[in-house]
């Protein structure tokens, strides 16, 4: 039975041939583009990591059990697969075991092993208890991050109304919204983030074989191009309509900084979900052909930086501190500042997709959103509302798929699983 | 048509195969002393070793040609024993079975296509895998359901093709998905014989070149979207009964083992989840909740059966099979009138939503449905 894990220890990890990705060397700045909400793009300047940090190894293991989850403040990696599941029975007994065996599932498949006994080696007439696509790759930095949503804690299904947390609210409707129910939603989610895409598929992909009569996969996001902030010597990553994105995020390392925007205290009297975060994902598609078929000025005015260096306007470097005030008042940037906000800041996590085409020849692409945050009620809902209303970028973006969860705090140990404090 | 097949005598490899599951796994280089070497190249098909013991035989087959090519082991009236299809050029692959004594042939057919360069093979002495009493009862029972669902739909099929000979299309519509559903509750074991299934149920879609076009299908199109039964459609309704006529005669024929109706319970739902859920298969018609139904009710059987057997070595995994069984059972009882009509709302009628419903309450029976085989022969 050799041969189930495809990495025994990180150190094999390091010296194992392969080149890491031209991402990987970037290593963390942050998340965030400046689009939707949060857009904050540039825009989050409060708060900032120190210094640059080390760069990650992509392949490396990223280690699963903590205060907090893994995949929030862990450097951003490469692709992203997220899925929402609805859960499909009634029994909560069933839905505890589910979230228990997802929980030791997740610890093999992050450490860079096989689910179960693997994907060879059992009996012949048997499938194998892992799909087998991730043999042989690295851990590549795979994190899994689980969310419940607000439906999970309606009335009549598993007893949790009582424990539904007040920041878990429904999403109001902003102005310009175009939701499909099919992309929106879901009682659970998870979030798999890896430096490759065939780890993080492989991951949603078992989870949800695990999960088939208990869940069922409601809708599903694949992501690439992480909108994130970086290192200040390195290269910003541009969204997809070319401008660079996340040039400040709030920093993995920032303690101070996630303590008073991203996990939840002690002080906010949110029992279970002390140590967790609220996430909200937006699929936000981008329409990418007009968007080409406007002029450079209107562009940069559009997001309020200019598109070669990314310098707010009228300055000259990426990172210099934007003068607001020089903006448009409907200048991306402008709006989704903290400043104009009344200091709301959130943690970004976005990532570029493209679907291919929609049968009208146009691209499918656009930015998956993703924000974590202490209280959705005092950062997302206040920021979108007002880019809702004034965002220039509006005129080129429609937000299509919307959904919000609380993400628990971490699991502790072994003996731990994804949603005990709730279910306990 | 479907690509699954009832893998008869590949499935009872496995139980005798069971005791050496770590001997099977060092040999599957297809380098152990026990294994028949095929050579497949595109004008010859070499075979290292014509006269085998029976028992469990290995084979070892290189491509060396240049075409996609795939092996069979086959009964002398061309039941197939054990296949791999799917071999590239330049690659290995193994195929194991368990044989009996008597007559074989293995066949390569370069390109996938045609009948295939043969090479006899004499299987003698040895001695079959083991058996419980308990299993041997199941077997000989599905043999009977078998059996009795093929004698059951004759006279159904007679109904639908005497209405499409007649040309009268109200009457042949009202009995085309009624003619199906003995097929349906028990095609893998059908499609074990390998020459009958491509006759009667295949859809355009899957029509290889040069193939006519016969059977159901075919005539589903000329019903519902010709809207016409001319001069060869009607002449092919003779053709379908005189073609089931041999299904009803040779099903007893199958080989049938405890394995083969676990798997062949799986693949009937993998049936029902690539092909009846997304409204392929009867897209003219749009019965397809009959075909689903009948499916779901010849997967149930297999269960039933085995379930003694399986639920000594996993009473866990029964349990749930009982509970997913009953939940799809009930699921479809929303789209009938009674539990006792075969009157199933057109599937065009049913939304996105509601196919998805039906989708995961699939594949929540599928999954662990997969794992029944290896309940009983544990």
């Amino acid at each position: 039975m050799s041969g189930k894990s495809r990495l025994t220890s990180a150190g094999e990890a390091e010296t194992s041939p392969g080149a890491p990705s031209r991402r990987a060397l970037l290593g963390w700045g942050g998340a965030g583009l400046a689009l939707g909400a949060a857009a904050a793009g540039v825009a989050v300047a409060s708060v900032r990591s120190d210094g640059p940090q080390a760069a990650a190894d992509s392949g490396a293991a990223v280690p699963f059990h903590g205060v907090h989850q893994a995949g929030i403040a862990t450097a951003v990696q490469d692709r992203l697969h997220f899925a929402a599941f609805d859960v499909t029975t009634k029994d909560r007994a069933e839905l505890v075991a589910l979230l228990k065996e997802w929980t030791r599932a997740a610890e093999r498949m992050t450490a860079g092993h096989a689910v179960g006994d693997g994907a060879y080696g059992g009996l012949a007439e048997a499938p194998p208890d892992d799909t087998g696509e991730a043999l042989g790759l690295r851990p590549s930095r795979l994190t899994l991050t689980v969310g419940f949503g607000p439906s999970l804690f309606a009335k009549g299904r598993f007893g949790l109304e009582d424990r539904r947390p007040d920041a878990l609210v429904d999403l109001p409707k902003f102005p310009g919204d175009n939701l499909d129910a099919a992309r929106s939603g879901g009682d659970l989610c998870v979030q798999a983030c890896a430096d490759d895409p065939q780890v993080a598929v492989h991951a949603i992909r078992n989870l949800a074989r695990i999960g088939m009569g208990r869940t069922a996969i409601r809708w599903s996001q694949l992501g690439f191009g992480k909108t994130s902030s970086t290192t200040p010597d390195a290269q910003t990553p541009r969204n997809m309509m070319g401008f660079k994105d996340g040039t400040r995020n709030i920093s993995g390392t920032d303690t101070a900084a996630l303590d008073t925007h991203v996990w939840v205290g002690e002080k906010d009297r949110a029992g279970w979900m002390t140590g967790g975060s609220y996430l909200v994902a937006r699929r936000i598609r981008m329409h990418i052909e007009t968007w080409d078929r406007t002029g450079l000025q209107e562009q940069e005015d559009v997001f309020g930086r200019d598109k070669g260096e990314g310098a707010p306007v009228g300055k000259a470097r990426e990172r210099d501190e934007p003068f607001l005030k020089a903006m448009l008042p409907t200048a991306h940037v402008r709006l989704a500042h903290p400043d104009s906000n009344g200091g709301a800041t959130i943690l970004r996590r976005g990532y570029s997709f493209t679907d291919g085409t929609d049968g009208l020849g146009r691209l499918d692409a656009g930015l998956f959103f993703l924000a974590y945050q202490r209280d959705t009620r005092k950062a997302f809902v206040p920021l979108q509302r007002r880019l809702a209303a004034h965002d220039a970028l509006n005129e080129y973006i429609q937000h299509v798929g919307s959904a919000h969860f609380a993400v628990p705090p971490g699991v502790r140990d072994t003996d731990d699983w994804w949603g005990r404090a709730l279910f306990s | 048509m479907r690509a699954v097949r009832f893998s008869v005598v590949t499935a009872a490899a496995t139980v005798a195969a069971l005791t050496a599951v770590t001997g099977c796994a060092e040999k599957s280089d297809g380098k152990g002393d026990g294994a028949v070497q095929v050579v497949a190249k595109d004008d010859s098909c070499d075979v290292s070793k014509k006269k085998l013991p029976a028992g469990h035989i290995e084979l070892a087959v290189q491509n060396k040609g240049s075409k996609v090519t795939e092996v069979y082991v086959l009964f002398p009236d061309d039941r197939i024993v054990a296949e791999r299809e799917n071999i590239g050029p330049g690659t290995k692959a193994t195929i194991t079975a368990e044989i009996k004594a008597g007559s074989y042939e293995i066949a390569c057919k370069p390109g996938m296509k045609g009948h295939g360069i043969r090479q006899k093979i004499e299987v003698s002495g040895g001695k079959a895998a083991k058996r419980s009493p308990e299993m041997d009862k199941a077997v000989a029972a599905y043999r009977t359901y078998v059996q009795a669902q093929a004698d059951e739909t004759l006279p159904k099929v007679k109904v639908f093709t005497d209405a499409v000979a007649a040309g009268d299309i109200e009457a042949a519509k009202k009995a085309y998905s009624d003619s199906r559903i003995g097929w349906e509750r028990t095609e893998p074991v059908a499609e074990s014989f390998g020459d009958i299934d491509p006759k009667v149920d295949v859809r355009a879609d899957g029509l290889e070149d040069g193939q006519k076009w016969t059977g159901w299908h075919r005539l589903e199109k000329a019903l519902w979207q010709d809207k016409k039964l001319g001069a060869e459609e009607k002449a092919l309704a003779p053709t379908l009964y005189k073609d089931l006529l041999d299904w009803q005669k040779r099903v007893g024929l199958a080989e049938i083992t405890p394995t083969s109706m676990a798997n062949g319970a799986k693949e009937l739902l993998d049936e029902v989840a690539t092909g009846k859920v997304t409204g392929e298969e009867d897209r003219y018609s749009h019965t397809d909740l009959v075909d689903f139904k009948a499916n779901v009710e010849g997967a149930e059987q297999c269960y039933q059966l085995l379930k003694p057997i399986a639920s000594k070595n996993d009473a866990a995994l029964t349990g749930t099979l009982d509970k997913q069984f009953a939940a799809l059972n009930k699921l479809l009882d929303k789209y009938r009138k009674d539990t006792s009509s075969y009157e199933f709302t057109s599937y065009d009628k049913v939304s996105k939503a509601d196919r998805k419903e039906l989708s995961d309450a699939v594949n929540a029976l599928a999954e662990p449905l997969s794992k029944l085989a290896a309940a009983v022969t544990k």
